[in-house]
């Protein structure tokens, strides 16, 4: 019998070949969707609860917004080290934060092949708020 | 830091925060605190998630282009109602700022990640009623309210 | 792999500089929206993934040379951007996918291509 496999922030991590920066304890929290973003207006519009988040922001404002999204966990890109206020941050809210090399291309291709989805799959132009 | 204003107990239902113009260092931190304070109050998941959206969108907005602004929250058992108001350049053309993409923000702003000109856009998204009001060189309101089902608590 | 397979693999609309997706060959991908960022690590070739749509995308992908710049989550471009992109002659194109999505699926066909 097959089971399906639901990736987890620790398959992730080896996937993007990363690194834990606090949240070492949510390793094993199934992840199934993403959003990649710079600009955070668009997280707000667009991303879903417990959906990863990928950027190259790494300011504390992507904290804030990941909790008030409850998202699962930021993946920070193109080898950007965030600062410490935004560490320290995320580790009192526990949000787990990954740091991969990888440029967003590259992080999300990769997730994408092994069956992570966007938690957005469409935005239709119609379909703006009356 | 956020400023303590109430007593941090469930049978408050008046909150008020001050929100300081051009300081991005705790831009998002009352957004976080209402968002706290409304899941403490046992509100529906996604009640809680709408009202700190647009929590953290008027608060950015007043962050990014006023001189200071104050948030107040009222929950009722109907209702989560939001409003802001602050001290500022206003918004000249109100329909024009609510289309999305629509932006004044400077290249700092941009460069910090905001600034695409949908927070007008999302805050009327999320809302179920949206009244927005500005005086140029006065400053901005705005009135945000969410329905608020109770599940289960008696919020009075 | 050119630009115009990418368009008709995905369902993109291409807005401007049509002519050039035939020739225009993708090497790579860039998914970014923060202006200085994408000048400082994309690359000559690369489709650049965005929902930046303001003027200066036309400056950043001529001065980089990518192959073309396509527009997220159903994004249009503003008015001076797309008269810029056929100026310029800049493969401007459109997605309703959100970026994760457009950047897995262009990430797999470049992939599936070598």
């Amino acid at each position: 019998m097959c089971e399906e496999w639901i990736l987890k922030l620790r398959d992730v991590k080896e996937i993007l070949n990363a690194d834990v920066i606090g949240g070492e304890e949510k390793l094993d929290i199934e992840v199934t969707t993403a959003f990649g973003a710079d600009l955070m207006s668009d997280v707000l519009s667009f991303a879903k609860a417990g959906c990863l988040l990928l950027t190259g922001l790494t300011n504390t404002q992507v904290v804030r917004i990941a909790n008030v999204l409850d998202m699962a966990a930021i993946i920070l890109v193109r080898g950007k080290k965030p600062p410490a206020e935004t560490i320290s941050m995320a580790k009192s809210l526990q949000i787990p934060i990954l740091t991969t090399k990888y440029i967003l291309f590259e992080t999300a291709g990769r997730l994408y092949a092994k069956g992570i989805v966007g938690c957005v799959e469409k935005v239709d132009t119609g379909s703006e708020q009356t | 830091m956020i400023p303590a204003v109430n007593k941090p107990e469930n049978t408050l239902n008046n909150y008020s925060f001050d929100i300081e113009g051009g300081n991005f260092n705790t831009a998002g931190t009352v957004s976080m605190r209402i968002k706290a304070i409304l899941k403490e109050k046992g509100l529906p998941g996604d009640v809680v998630r709408k009202s700190a959206i647009v929590c953290y969108e008027a608060e950015i907005n007043i962050v990014s282009y006023a001189r200071k602004g104050i948030i107040n929250l009222t929950v009722t058992p109907e209702n989560v109602e939001i409003d802001v108001a602050d001290e500022g350049p206003g918004i000249p053309n109100i329909e024009q700022a609510m289309e999305p993409g629509y932006s004044t923000a400077s290249q700092q702003i941009r460069e910090m990640g905001f600034g695409a000109g949908m927070g007008l856009h999302n805050i009327n998204f999320y809302s179920d009623k949206f009244d927005i009001s500005s005086e140029v060189n006065k400053g901005t309101s705005l009135r945000m309210i969410i329905s608020a089902t109770p599940l289960t608590k008696d919020l009075e | 792999m050119n630009i115009a397979t990418i368009a008709k693999e995905l369902n993109l609309k291409v807005i401007s500089a049509s002519d050039r997706i035939e020739n225009n060959n993708v090497k790579g991908g860039y998914t970014g929206d923060l202006l200085s960022d994408v000048m400082a690590n994309s690359h000559e070739g690369d489709i650049w993934i965005t929902r930046q749509v303001h003027q200066n995308i036309v400056a950043i992908a001529t001065l980089k040379e990518h192959a073309a710049v396509v527009l997220v989550n159903s994004c249009e471009p503003a008015k001076d951007t797309l008269e810029k992109a056929i100026q310029e002659n800049v493969p401007l194109l459109i997605s309703d996918l959100s970026a994760f999505e457009l950047t897995g699926r262009i990430y797999n066909l470049l992939k599936t291509e070598k």
